[in-house]
């Protein structure tokens, strides 16, 4: 550790300054300050959405979101973490909707409150559009809010933000969900695997698997061959 | 001419008989209605407060994107409420270049607007076109048919963003006069249906299209025409519950104005008559309008 | 029917807060009602729009908040139009509204809505309802 110093930062979490090696991401400069992820954090590699989090940077106005396991710690940030962000959404059985009708609004009728501010798109580390996907579900548009929202990993932090108090991730989660059952075709290859798996076309490399060992099995796992698919290519 | 194209919430949701008859008498006018790529609810009521900047984001930010992203610097609305929620909130930020600055500031995602769009509703458009011109494309005169034009509050007021004589408009009559159609005024032509008293008072609004209906029917009219989703809602949809309070009270077709016009032009496969709740089809056929 | 007159802080504040939200001179207002004689919503109002503005004028505040005039205004500006000073009443009953809204008060309960009726109504109608009645 002499001669390989690391570089040291200031962050400040809730408030209080802590000396942090720079380089670590915000959960890991707040682990390292003797913070203890027991909600708040999951997959740490951006894709759960578990930790959402809020910060502002040294002399900046501007409120912060991120991903605690993704963003980086600079020098001087103000840190805190969301364990939960507290939502509203509904319990419907998918198979008593009505397509026709705009069932978003009906659910969630708070999205007519929205006042296009941007706030929520603003916030989200995805980067998506959130904004024109409420915009979208307040017209019954299922096919662009799940166009729009596919890469939500419903962290929360644009119902945090939002001033009309909507949650927008149920909303989408809601007309992907009606899109997929009541407007997408059911793709022929996935019927034809499905065929295939029940007439047990697998059953002998899934058998060969069960057997293997934690050695054989990630050997197997590296050096599988990994089909190469356009982007797009498997939209329908 | 082309002209950018603001449809709003509702006309791609329950008044899709009404862009899609527009789209086809524009096309059939030489209008091409370039939709804008991307665009927000215009907000619907205009706020009236001088320090709520927040409910103007909507409309200013749709000017906004006019004038960042289209050719024209105007933007078109059928919907009558959008035309005044987007006519209003640019008089707002043109009049009042400190409130522009704080709303550019805050939609820090877009380029700064800067007052150059000019938000117009379908009938001025139409009005450019002419009478003339529309007479020159009309296949099958509307002949015998009694209309009875309802404007309602926001295409006329407030006054300085009405579209003619705020107190006497006669914009509609003179396009569906063209169409062969005959006119009828009533009392009503610019009182306000009830608009979104629609969801807390109900019976207020139903009270209110019972009044509007009857002085229509009693003026002799056939048919309402209009150029609002939620006038159309309350006017209507809600006459079905007249009808439920009212034994004896009939029920009268309320069109948008473009579902008629596509008629006249023989373009009724765009009429979208099938859509209404209160089928007009019968008194079409009846009049000779219409195949049976 | 018993009334208050007078003007003590709370009367006052309303006034003014009115005054301030909607820009508009209130005090100019001399009750020819034509505002009232306008108005589409009237019948099913406790007290017409002339009688709001005195209410203001003379800081009844009691009478203006127990009342549902403002929450009855359809905003279709015809008062706007018909008023001889040119005060824009339909900006008065917005402030009237906004100074209860603001204080995080719904007077529409968006959950107070049957599901089956939202499916019928168009944005339109939810928007505007949703803009004009939450806070």
């Amino acid at each position: 550790m002499s001669e390989n110093k690391e570089k040291m930062i200031t962050v400040y979490i809730m408030g209080k300054a802590y000396e942090v090696p720079f380089g670590l991401t915000i959960m890991k400069a707040m682990e390292y300050a003797g913070y203890r992820f027991i909600r708040g954090s999951g997959c740490r590699a951006g894709f759960c959405g578990a930790c959402a989090t809020v910060y502002r940077n040294k002399g900046e106005y501007k409120f912060q979101t991120a991903l605690a396991c993704q963003a980086t710690a600079e020098d001087g940030m103000y840190l805190a973490q969301l364990p939960f962000v507290p939502a509203n959404r509904k319990e419907y059985d998918i198979a008593m909707i009505n397509p026709e009708k705009n069932v978003l609004s009906e659910y969630y009728p708070e999205i007519n409150r929205c006042v296009s501010c941007n706030t929520c798109t603003k916030s989200c580390p995805q980067e998506l559009d959130v904004m024109y996907y409420i915009q979208a579900a307040i017209r019954g548009d299922y096919g662009e809010v799940s166009k729009l929202s596919f890469d939500c990993i419903q962290c929360g932090l644009c119902a945090a933000r939002c001033p009309a108090e909507i949650t927008h991730y149920h909303v989408a989660q809601l007309a992907r969900r009606i899109y997929g059952k009541y407007h997408l075709q059911i793709p022929e290859h996935l019927l034809k695997r499905i065929e295939d798996i029940d007439a047990g076309k697998f059953d002998n490399e899934i058998g060969k698997l069960k057997k293997m060992g934690m050695k054989e099995l990630k050997e197997e796992y590296t050096s599988r061959t990994i089909e190469k698919i356009q982007r797009g290519e498997v939209t329908q | 001419m082309k002209i950018p194209y603001f449809p709003g919430c509702t006309l791609k949701a329950t008044a899709k008989s009404f862009e899609v008859s527009g789209i086809a008498v524009g096309k059939e006018l030489g209008i091409e209605f370039v939709e804008m790529p991307r665009w927000n609810c215009c907000g619907t009521v205009y706020s009236l407060a001088t320090d709520d900047l927040m409910h103007q984001l909507a409309p200013v930010r749709n000017l906004a994107v006019v004038e960042s992203d289209m050719e024209e610097n105007r933007v078109v609305s059928f919907c009558s409420m959008c035309y005044n929620t987007l006519r209003q909130a640019n008089n707002l930020v043109i009049n009042d270049p400190e409130k522009l600055k704080t709303i550019n500031e805050f939609m820090d995602t877009e380029k700064d607007y800067r007052g150059g769009v000019e938000p117009l509703h379908l009938l001025q458009v139409l009005g450019e076109v002419g009478t003339k011109e529309m007479e020159k494309r009309v296949k099958k005169p509307l002949t015998g048919l009694k209309l009875v034009p309802y404007y309602g509050c926001t295409l006329v007021r407030p006054e300085d963003v009405s579209i003619d004589d705020p107190r006497d408009p006669s914009i509609m009559e003179e396009i569906m006069k063209a169409m062969g159609a005959d006119i009828i005024d009533i009392e009503y032509k610019t009182e306000c249906c009830g608009s979104y008293q629609t969801i807390t008072n109900r019976d207020a609004v139903v009270e209110r299209t019972r009044k509007i209906i009857e002085s229509a029917r009693e003026a002799g009219g056939d048919v309402i025409i209009l150029s609002c989703p939620l006038c159309d809602f309350n006017l209507e949809d809600r006459q079905r519950e007249v009808r439920e309070k009212y034994h004896g009270f009939i029920e009268m077709p309320v069109l948008y104005f473009t579902q008629l016009m596509a008629l006249a032009m023989g373009l009724e496969d765009k009429a979208g008559f099938e859509g209404n709740q209160i089928d007009p089809r019968p008194l079409l056929e009846e009049r000779g309008l219409l195949e049976g | 029917m018993e009334l208050k007159i007078g003007y003590d802080d709370k009367n006052l504040a309303l006034m003014k807060e009115v005054e301030e939200i909607s820009g508009q001179p209130v005090m100019l207002c001399y009750q020819c009602g034509k505002c009232s004689s306008s108005c589409p919503m009237a019948d099913d109002m406790d007290y017409l729009p002339n009688q709001v503005m005195k209410f203001i004028q003379i800081g009844a505040t009691e009478k203006i908040l127990e009342g549902n005039t403002p929450w009855i205004c359809a905003e279709c500006f015809n008062c706007t139009v018909e008023c001889p000073k040119g005060i824009d009443i339909a900006a008065v009953m917005e402030a009237l509204r906004l100074s209860i809204l603001r204080k995080n008060i719904d007077v529409l309960r968006i959950e107070s809505i049957a599901e089956e009726e939202i499916e019928d109504l168009p944005p339109i109608a939810l928007v505007a309802a949703m803009r004009k009645l939450t806070g």
